[in-house]
């Protein structure tokens, strides 16, 4: 049962394309080197897969996640600042991990993890084979955020490529205004005694406020889920700012003069209620719209986002030079309509299971992650800033 | 503008109603009077004349965004807002952008008028380029007319009650009517007495409060005994279905309001003769109807003379309308809204005895009830009357202002209901934006299903999550933004009335229908079919 790629614009489809004889795939073996399966991406030469979302022996992983890192594989291949992450969240894996720009061969085909920006431990996978070269994207940003190694494009032949964004009222604002806007609002909680609470995705988002916040303005306090997060990015050395775990024994008034962050999942919670009056900021590139931010009943909503805008995807997909781009997830039918109305040869890869251009909505789904989400509260599947896979999850469970 | 948009954004980002006043009060004490005006006036729906229509706004916006088309439209269904997207899709701008006021942007939409086509093009353009998105998403609203704000009058009129130390009714009443920012200044608003009364002036409507009741759970006498009293202190009338109206004679001129604030005089000639037959200094409230043979005929009769420009003889023929008066809000150029329902009851009765027009000026009959019991079962007469229920008014409650719980009450009868399958889904605006929460329904024909409605409330927002994922997955096909879904899901659907339309495939038009309740119980094969539905128009043809 595979995977369904279809050429956007023009009516020839993926097997089509591998028989006519053209100038560019003259040179290349009749299977392509990675191919979409109900599995994952598959590397059949190499015998390993990229982000499977179903038990295999070998599995490639581009960040730690839990949309793309699944439990029940035999062997994990990943960056090594995820490797602490991944013991926590998927307990004792087989777990190899290299550094960016370390090679490593599988049956004569070359993996290398180059830095995707999204979050710490995040890596773009090339694999190369006879000259043929294909880079999967996992999910990225092409701002830099300071705190994981920023976004490095790679020259391929094909690139995979997420586009959770790929619509152009995404544009975002520099990290740092921000940033600016968030410390300030702080103050003015502060100043107004209001608790202050940022709602964030444990990974990722949660460093990457963590890191900008003003320390002068106070403490910052996080839920559990975030900490344990915290805590296993510094065992693998990773130096974030003091954070302190507010427990039973935390201080009610000590921790509503600092910032407290917390995950999707607490919004509206007992746990949360705690600290009123509070108010509540969400961080998502959703928020950029009135209709998005109001659906979620924020106080404030900061369009923070660790996946590129619409100029990022273009600038980074541009900066491929590439021959084709396959779209896994986000707006792809419009994203590579435009991307081959601007002359490039753009893929949407379709799932079976229902092939959504704007990203159907997640429902409720067991893994770590999405325990995470509050499904009363954020109910869409955006709000996974990178459930990649989400709606084949749905259609195979 | 920066001061406006930033008003915008701040009251967007609250929904606590101290905090929206409070904004609110800032904002008033941080810009020229005039803006304040401008501001009043278009957070009470007094936008400036549109200059540059939709279509060319939005052309002349792809024009200059160097964007394809279908992208622009694809970006457009995402946002659900025109404003926000056209903001949205605008480079961020960094340079420092424009510092002109509010008053003076509307100044310069104004001017437009006298502007050729190419001259508008550019002004738009420069305007787009030299504001913030923020600002842009508030330029275009004022642009294309759309302006509307999470905001309610009555919270504007506080944050000004409060800052000029005025009753919030007076205000209230002073903001009505036809002014224009241009000529009423901030501290002719907030005098302490006003000077001269602009006699058109209307005085704000009091609006009813309903009874709840579902389709399952009614209302029993035991508890209406309870919540109202006894049934002797209350006064019952029909409730007319037409157009809600305050009719005005002040020093020989005649003035018709509608209550959503639109002065419609020229609309309704037919009443005019027993206006002028008036006393001056009378206000009348009351409901404007199409009758014939002295029977109110169906809402839809009146529907298609609104809207018209020109009122020809046919529709005049076909349409006449009457007013039925509920109340008299002023006599003899007193304000007597604080006098008693009885005591202003029987003013009514008086001005309607004198008047030489009776079969124009009918007054509400008062319906004769000794008990909540005996009141119950007269409402289910309701239908025949064509009526939509019945009105409680406390005997000795004053006239007030807006939608206030405890003297009015509104009972209306139970919605009409079908159990009809969706079959097209469309994604909604606004806070729904990016979600498919509009719906069109059908009924079996046959074996065929032929659509009758379209409803998008009535769910809840954890409902339209699930119809949404339904949706992504049932695509059968696409036109545009509307899709064709596998029809499955049944859904119970409510309306207010229902009349024979020949512009309809299924020959029926609805009144006000929405979504009850989503009957999973149901397979599609038990859905309602177009018979039972037509069965419904009764004598309504």
């Amino acid at each position: 049962m595979a995977l369904h790629l279809r050429h956007s614009l023009q009516h020839t489809d993926w097997d089509m394309k591998q028989v006519i004889p053209n100038g560019s795939y003259n040179t290349m073996p009749k299977k392509p080197l990675l191919e979409f399966t109900d599995r994952g991406i598959y590397c059949a030469k190499g015998k390993f897969y990229i982000d499977p979302w179903k038990p295999v022996d070998d599995a490639v992983i581009t960040h730690a996640h839990a949309d793309h890192a699944y439990v029940g594989h035999k062997h994990y291949l990943a960056h090594y600042l995820s490797r602490d992450v991944l013991y926590y969240r998927l307990g004792d894996i087989n777990l190899q991990t290299v550094e960016y720009g370390e090679t490593v061969m599988k049956n004569g085909v070359e993996i290398t993890l180059f830095p995707a920006g999204h979050v710490i431990g995040s890596a773009q996978i090339r694999v190369v084979s006879q000259g043929e070269i294909w880079v999967v994207s996992g999910d990225y940003k092409t701002e830099d955020d300071g705190v994981c190694a920023p976004f490095e494009p790679v020259k391929c032949h094909h690139f995979i490529s997420e586009c959770t964004f790929g619509m152009p009222v995404y544009q975002w604002k520099p990290q740092v205004q921000l940033f600016d806007d968030m410390n300030n609002w702080w103050r003015h909680n502060l100043e107004n005694n209001l608790a202050t609470v940022v709602v964030g995705y444990s990974l990722g988002k949660a460093q990457r406020i963590i890191q900008n916040l003003d320390l002068l303005n106070g403490n910052i306090y996080t839920h559990g889920v975030i900490e344990n997060t915290n805590e296993a990015l510094r065992r693998n050395g990773v130096v974030l700012n003091p954070t302190h775990r507010i427990t039973q024994d935390s201080v009610k008034e000590d921790v509503r003069k600092g910032i407290i962050i917390a995950p999707p999942s607490a919004v509206g919670s007992p746990w949360m209620r705690k600290f009123q009056p509070y108010s509540f900021g969400y961080c998502s590139g959703w928020m950029a719209i009135r209709g998005a931010k109001r659906r979620r009943a924020a106080d404030r909503g900061f369009v923070l986002s660790d996946h590129a805008d619409w100029n990022g995807l273009i600038s980074a997909i541009d900066a491929t030079s590439c021959e084709s781009v396959y779209l896994t997830h986000g707006y792809t039918a419009s994203f590579s309509r435009y991307l081959s109305d601007i002359g490039f040869d753009a893929h949407e890869v379709h799932t079976l299971y229902g092939g959504e251009e704007e990203g159907v909505e997640a429902l409720p789904q067991p893994s770590p992650e999405d325990r995470e989400q509050d499904f009363k509260v954020s109910p869409t599947g955006r709000d996974l800033e990178g459930a990649s896979f989400s709606e084949a999850k749905g259609g195979i469970v | 503008m920066k001061a406006f948009a930033q008003l915008f954004l701040s009251l967007d980002e609250t929904n606590k109603t101290n905090e929206k006043v409070r904004i609110l009060k800032d904002y008033f004490n941080s810009v020229p009077d005039t803006d304040k005006m401008h501001m009043l006036a278009l957070f009470t729906g007094r936008s400036p004349k549109r200059q540059i229509n939709s279509t060319l706004f939005r052309t002349w916006a792809i024009e200059t965004l160097h964007l394809p088309a279908w992208l622009f439209e694809e970006s457009y269904h995402v946002v659900g807002d025109l404003a926000e997207t056209i903001a949205l899709l605008f480079p961020q701008n960094t340079a420092q952008t424009s510092s002109k006021t509010l008053t003076e942007w509307i100044a310069e939409i104004n001017a437009l008028s006298t502007y050729t086509e190419e001259d508008k093009k550019h002004w738009l353009q420069y305007s787009w380029s030299i504001l913030d998105t923020q600002e842009r998403f508030v330029f275009n609203k004022l642009m294309t007319g759309s302006f509307r704000v999470g905001v309610s009058q009555n919270l504007v009129v506080k944050a000004v009650a409060d800052i000029a130390n005025l009753d919030t009714n007076v205000l209230t009443h002073r903001i009505m009517g036809s002014w224009k920012p241009e000529d009423y200044t901030f501290a002719q608003l907030i005098q302490p007495k006003q000077d001269s009364e602009d006699i058109s002036r209307p005085y704000p409507f009091f609006l009813a409060y309903p009874i709840q009741e579902t389709s399952t759970v009614q209302k029993s006498v035991e508890e209406l005994q309870t919540a109202l009293g006894d049934a002797s202190e209350w006064q019952a009338e029909w409730k007319w279905d037409g157009i809600r109206a305050q009719l005005i004679k002040r020093d020989g001129q005649l003035f018709i309001w509608s209550r959503g604030e639109d002065l419609s005089t020229d609309k309704f000639p037919e009443l005019h003769p027993f206006m002028k037959n008036l006393p001056d200094g009378t206000v009348l409230d009351g409901e404007i109807l199409s009758f014939r043979n002295g029977l109110p005929l169906p809402f839809n009769v009146l529907q298609t003379r609104i809207g018209r420009k020109n009122l020809t003889k046919k529709i005049l023929e076909d349409s006449p309308v009457s007013l039925i008066a509920y109340d008299c809000l002023e006599f003899n150029g007193e304000d007597i809204r604080n006098k008693t329902q009885t005591e202003r009851r029987e003013i009514l009765e008086g001005l309607h005895q004198d008047n030489a027009y009776p079969e124009i000026f009918n007054i509400s009959p008062l319906i004769t009830f000794s008990s909540w019991d005996e009141l119950s079962e007269i409402r289910g007469q309701s239908r025949e009357m064509i009526a939509e229920g019945i009105m409680l008014k406390r005997k000795n409650a004053t006239y007030q202002v807006g939608r206030r719980r405890g003297d009015w009450w509104k009972w209306k009868i139970d919605p009409l209901s079908i159990d009809a399958v969706m079959i097209y889904a469309q994604k909604g605006h606004g806070r729904r934006a990016d979600l498919y929460t509009d719906y069109t329904f059908a009924v079996w024909d046959g074996d065929k299903l032929v659509p009758f409605a379209k409803a998008y409330s009535g769910l809840t927002d954890a409902e339209i999550n699930k119809v949404d994922y339904f949706v992504k997955r049932n695509t059968l096909e696409k036109f545009g933004p509307v899709r064709t879904v596998k029809p499955e899901l049944v859904f119970e659907i409510g309306f207010e009335g229902i009349n024979k339309s020949s512009r309809h495939k299924s020959g029926v038009a609805l009144r006000f229908p929405r979504i009850l309740r989503w009957r999973h119980d149901k397979p599609k094969e038990e859905a309602d079919s177009i018979e039972t539905l037509k069965a419904l128009l009764g004598d309504n043809i």
